[in-house]
């Protein structure tokens, strides 16, 4: 499939964009995406959803970790043309319409699982994900490699720490946000 | 104070709490208005010259691309207060990574080609950027950071050190730091004629306001400027930046409502740094471990355009009963990016080196860590002469040592393995003064039985909405629900910044003085509170920045154990134990998670945090988050703060002490101790990565310097 | 970062037609470092050819015994994969040591393998890099470069190999299957990255234009007992100061097989040759490992500012060697 180019590859008209559908938090969006685009920059510019932060713009943070598809990733270093007929999870999209917080949102609060909160919302998501990862047997650095294959992996203190590594989190909220994920198994 | 535990000290859930985990909190770049644009700044490639020429064209050609800044076309500026702020309003090229272009573009990916696009060419002068002790070019400045003499003498150091019947003569290397907060420096500019509102990443916006105001020549009652939320700061936002500077630059220059975000591979170059510090230290004491000399003597680099002292020897003034010191700093003019807060500016490495230096004494004297710390506690501040306003390190380290077990260790280094690991245990003492500068708050009672306390108070993560709805209610009488609370706008009435760990202290001060004077007139208040409500305001000008007759300091304990892996070199803390006097805790959710933060943050300058000027290029080589490394999740295991109960009736209507940096000051001492106890190697230059720990422990395996190992 | 055509392949052939008729067009996998260098200006595609669809997503058991993985299967699904950690337990060790989660759940095996190094005078465009730039100079040189190469690197470039898997694949002797206009092929991946010599710029044996398809895992080393460890600054997310992966297998008492692979050292996954010959027949005793260990370090050529690395990647194989050597005698 060839792209939908509005203009040819180089010149000094128009970036190249191309028509792209994403469903975010349940509701599908249509775009014309400039190829350069990564997802985060789709969230925040476009579609005004400022939750996923850009913390680094390189994958070196967590801080813009979303839901694609169910799995958490860098949506810093996804180009949001790739993604047509995906579906995004954000952290606006975790507490459902109604005015109850999700679990884990509300294990944060009661954990004081931050401070400035700009990791918060990537923190969350990837929460999610380790969770998801867990129940469906996938190992981590820190599993016993004798751990039956498929099974569930228990999510001990260290696994919560290991796996949450790639959420980098300045004002120290780390034993916090464990206490919180812990709160929710 | 009229309140009870119930009110002030409680662990009252963070007020933002909700917005932050929902993601509705906005932070200064997101305020996503139809007809923003996105400005990115172009880095001076050169560590030290000229900038002879600027081709914008290719820029310029860009779709999207709106226009290209530079000092040739940039709206002129008055001549800052902080150097760092002239940008664009010259060609002088003071250090690598200097704005020499900014591109304002309709989108980031048009900014982010733009910038890339211009071609600027620059004349390069020969460079200096490599801090050494004896570095030919360093002068002893007139002051050190926070107005502290740079020497300071009593008594006959030298003399006294001679004499000395044990010696600890030695130095400690701390490298550049990065404050490195989640959230890059970022702002939002728009004017309308001569009215600018801006949206910035700010630890305190009445400055940045007054910035602005002079920066541009206009009344600052035509400026205003919010921090609604702020992702983090560390005292790199604690001034303001340059990108609330290029931001409106750019938004006067266009027309546009611009949005400048530093990527994060600027902010080395263009926020601040903790300057590198070279340490030497003169300890001399009785075999009785009663010290009779402190000599603690720092070296330092600033830039070429500012002259930031890092206050290292400066905690030396505070700590230990010594009869003679000498406490002197050093600087050097480089040409790097200028230097400037960082979470416990002078204390954190100041107290890496001296608490490093008393463990050495303890290990020379044989001499329980803890023990020796204790016998040297002073009556009075050694510097000053003044007593303490309250003092209970001594309580810190006992307390500690009770929860952490201290008493059971065996003090012979080395003595602790397991299969391949060393584990070993330290600690470490930490102090970091009181400071409290004025402010103003009013205090207004509605009708509807409700209170609103409005304040510009900075709320950086800290939970400043939380505690000072919590000091209100305390000082009202009423339940802390019942309190609302207005910050982070210049619109509010002016307060101190969020920084030097003060933001509590003096905004609560004029919060409690306000809604004391609110309480009053309501107690005279004949018929119901009127529909229009009725307030009273304070300004603790001439309160707040009284002297006082007392040293105000907070103090505490560090306790650390450690693995270190022999194989690897390797070495990961596994138990972090902090006990702190820091006055009244005025609400123990938020406090417990700062001071962890900031031993966290200890952490991260103890084994993973390394940064080097580049001396063939002048920049820091570890310029983003993969090669710099903060700490991650992994490493931070079994962190605990405890604290003793202090009353002090010399600091502020609270009772409080400042808790936002005191966490950093003794981790990075108690981690190196417990390194050392558990290999017998001293290590004496931060951080302790495998590099330095492993080629360590070979040396002390093969003394004879054969490096098989 | 230039703007840039985009095309979703939906077959290889697409896939491989679609770069040849577009100069300067890059595979993307999943991502994660190429567009990390197209945002630092480091790579400037004209078109980026979306492989992330093709039907190269499945792990395959081979009747020998051997498993095929396909190009684009995410490395937390090879590392979580059963027959993986089963048989082949250093790779899925490898892959989980590396990068993050999320990292983890986007990059592709073929992309893994694609990736460049972190080397910061390669990722900044205004220093010096003949890798990046031919002909520039080398920034690391006289810059910083505690993290770089002490084996096999040339005065032209210092830089080491990122990735944690390809070295596990190159103590597995693995091989790389490549489809491109002159057809198949398949490479041994301790072949596969090269080493800098005169011309940096090469990171890989990959002509132009082809794909990578998958990764084969042999049949010989599925099942023996094998190993991956790493040492970093920090206790995760961290790229490797030095690695080891080994797999070893003794009968009689003596070494029948051995792969060693060291990461962290070289401009490529540092096959450990000499070493592995050192030991092919004699017993997996501690001395003949630091005798075979030290053979091949002796090449080793530190920098002024790495030598750590030296000591440091012998302690990590002497480690890996000797935990796998009472199962390997099983």
């Amino acid at each position: 499939m060839d792209s939908h180019d509005r203009t040819a590859t180089t010149g000094h008209a128009q970036p190249d964009t191309t028509d792209t559908t994403l469903r975010v938090n349940g509701k599908p969006h249509t775009l014309a995406v400039d190829h350069r685009r990564v997802l985060l920059d789709l969230l925040r510019e476009d579609l005004g959803l400022t939750g996923a932060k850009k913390g680094c713009d390189h994958g070196q943070c967590g801080a813009c970790t979303v839901l694609v598809d169910g799995r958490r990733v860098n949506s810093c270093l996804l180009l949001a043309v790739t993604l047509d007929g995906a579906e995004v999870t954000t952290v606006e999209g975790l507490a459902g319409d109604g005015e109850d917080l999700h679990p884990l949102q509300r294990a944060f609060l009661d954990r004081d699982a931050f401070q400035c909160g700009y990791c918060t919302p990537g923190q969350l998501c990837s929460a999610l994900g380790v969770l998801a990862e867990a129940a469906a047997g996938h190992p981590s650095h820190v599993t016993d490699p004798a751990t039956p294959s498929g099974a569930p992996v228990p999510l001990t203190r260290e696994e919560i720490r290991e796996r949450l590594s790639g959420n980098l989190c300045r004002c120290g909220a780390y034993p916090r946000i464990a206490d919180a994920v812990e709160d929710v198994m | 104070m009229t309140g009870t535990e119930t009110v002030l000290g409680a662990a009252t859930e963070r007020r933002e709490g909700r917005e932050k985990v929902t993601g509705t909190a906005r932070y200064a770049a997101e305020y996503t208005g139809p007809g923003r644009a996105h400005a990115r700044p172009v880095p001076a490639a050169v560590a030290r010259g000229r900038v002879t020429g600027v081709d914008a064209a290719p820029a310029l050609a860009l779709p999207g691309v709106l226009a290209v800044l530079t000092h040739e076309n940039a709206p002129r500026l008055a001549q800052p207060d902080d150097p760092v702020l002239a940008v664009l309003q010259g060609p002088e090229v003071p250090h690598r990574g200097w704005p020499v272009a900014l591109v304002v573009a309709e989108t980031p990916e048009a900014a982010r080609a733009g910038a890339a696009a211009v071609r600027v060419t620059c004349a390069a002068e020969p460079h200096d950027v490599t801090l050494t002790a004896g570095h030919p070019g360093s002068y002893v400045p007139e002051e050190a950071n926070g107005g502290h003499p740079a020497v300071r003498e009593r008594g006959d150091q030298d003399a006294a050190f001679a004499a000395s019947e044990v010696r600890i003569d030695t130095e400690y290397r701390v490298p550049p730091l990065h404050n490195h907060p989640m959230e890059p420096h970022a702002s939002t500019a728009r004017w309308k004629g001569d009215r600018l509102t801006v949206r910035t990443s700010s630890q305190g916006t009445n400055a940045v306001r007054a910035t602005l105001a002079q920066l541009f020549e206009v009344p600052e009652e035509g400026i205003s400027v919010t921090a609604e939320h702020v992702g983090g700061g560390f005292g790199s936002k604690g001034t303001p930046r340059p990108d609330v500077v290029l931001a409106a630059l750019a938004a006067r220059h266009t027309g546009r409502t611009v949005t400048v975000a530093f990527p994060r591979r600027l902010l080395p170059s263009l926020v601040g740094h903790r300057a590198p510090t070279l340490h030497r230290l003169r300890l001399g004491a009785g075999r009785d471990g009663r010290l009779t000399c402190l000599g603690h003597e720092v070296a330092t680099h600033t830039s070429r355009i500012k002259e930031f002292v890092e206050q290292a020897a400066v905690p030396a003034r505070v700590m230990y009963a010594a009869p003679h010191s000498r406490t002197a700093h050093r600087v050097v003019r480089l040409d790097v990016p200028t230097p400037s807060w960082m979470r416990a500016p002078g204390e954190a490495p100041g107290m890496y080196a001296l608490e490093s230096a008393m463990d050495e004494l303890a290990t020379e004297l044989g001499l329980d860590p803890v023990e020796l710390r204790v016998r040297n506690e002073p009556a009075e501040e050694p510097d000053s002469g003044r007593p303490f306003s309250s003092r209970h390190l001594v309580e810190c380290l006992r307390e500690g040592a009770r929860r952490f077990g201290w008493a059971d260790r065996d003090p012979r280094p080395r003595s602790r393995a397991e299969g391949p690991l060393l584990v070993g245990t330290g600690v470490a003492a930490a102090t970091y003064p009181v400071l409290v500068a004025p402010s103003t708050a009013s205090a207004w009672a509605l009708p509807d039985g409700g209170f609103v306390v409005r304040i510009n108070a900075t709320d950086i993560g800290t939970g400043a909405r939380t505690v000072l709805a919590q000091v209100a209610a305390d000082a009202l009488g009423v339940p802390t629900e019942r309190v609302r609370t207005e910050v982070g706008s210049s619109a509010l009435p002016a307060a101190s910044l969020a920084g030097g760990s003060s933001g509590t202290a003096s905004w609560g001060w004029a919060v409690h003085e306000a809604c004391v004077r609110l309480a009053e007139r309501l107690a005279t208040l004949p018929g119901p509170v009127p529909e229009d409500g009725i307030g009273a305001h304070a300004d603790t000008t001439g309160e707040a920045d009284a002297g006082s007759a007392y040293a105000r300091h907070a103090f505490g304990a560090h306790f650390a154990e450690v693995t270190v892996d022999t194989v690897t070199g390797e070495v990961r803390a596994r138990r972090l134990l902090g006990v702190y006097a820091a006055g009244r805790i005025l609400n123990a959710r938020t406090a417990r998670s700062q001071f962890v933060g900031g031993m966290t943050m200890g952490l991260g300058m103890a084994l993973t945090e390394d940064s080097h000027v580049d001396p063939a290029f002048g920049d820091f080589a570890e310029s983003d988050l993969a090669s710099y490394h903060v700490p991650a999740h992994a490493d931070a295991v079994g962190i605990e703060a405890h604290w003793v109960a202090e009353e002090d009736a010399h600091l502020n209507p609270m009772g409080s002490k400042g808790i936002g940096e005191i966490g950093i000051v003794g981790t990075a001492a108690a981690i190196g101790n417990a390194v050392h106890h558990a290999t017998g190697v001293r290590f004496r230059e931060l951080p302790l990565t495998p590099d330095r720990v492993l080629t360590g422990l070979l040396a002390h395996e093969t003394p004879a310097g054969t490096f098989g190992g | 970062m230039k703007p840039f055509a985009y095309v979703r392949a939906g077959s290889v052939e697409e896939a491989t037609d679609a770069f040849a008729a577009r100069p300067g067009a890059r595979y993307l996998g999943g991502g994660t470092n190429l567009v990390d260098l197209m945002k630092l200006g480091v790579e400037t595609p004209a078109a980026l050819i979306d492989v992330t669809r093709l039907p190269l997503d499945g792990v395959e058991e081979l009747p020998d015994g051997g498993l095929r993985v396909g190009a684009t299967v995410r490395n937390s699904d090879l590392a979580a994969h059963p027959v993986v950690r089963d048989r082949y337990p250093a790779l899925s060790q490898a892959l989980l040591a590396g990068a993050s989660g999320q990292l983890r759940n986007a990059a592709t095996t073929g992309g893994n393998l694609l990736q460049r190094t972190r080397c910061p005078y390669f990722q900044d465009v205004t220093k010096p890099c003949n890798k990046r730039e031919p002909g520039t100079g080398c920034g690391a040189l006289e810059g910083v470069h505690r993290d770089h190469a002490v084996l096999g690197h040339s005065e032209r470039c210092i830089a080491t190999h990122p990735s944690d898997m390809a070295v596990a694949l190159a103590a597995l002797d693995a091989r790389v299957e490549l489809r491109g206009p002159e057809g198949a092929r398949s490479v041994p991946a301790a072949d596969f990255h090269r080493l800098p010599g005169t011309r940096p710029e090469k990171d890989t044996e990959i002509h132009p234009g082809e794909l990578i398809t998958s990764v084969l895992l042999p049949a010989a080393t599925g099942g023996l007992p094998s190993r991956y460890r790493k040492a970093r600054d920090r206790a995760s997310y961290a790229f490797a100061l030095a690695s080891v992966a080994a797999v070893l297998h003794c009968g009689n008492g003596v070494v029948e097989r051995v792969g060693l692979a060291f990461g962290g050292l070289a401009h490529r996954p540092w096959r450990a040759r000499r070493a592995e010959d050192a030991l092919i027949g004699a017993a997996p005793t501690a001395a003949a490992f630091e005798h075979a260990v030290d053979l091949e370090l002796a090449a080793a050529e530190p920098l002024r500012d790495n030598a750590y690395k030296v000591p440091l990647a012998r302690r990590l194989a002497l480690d890996v060697l000797g935990r796998l050597a009472p199962a390997a005698q099983l």
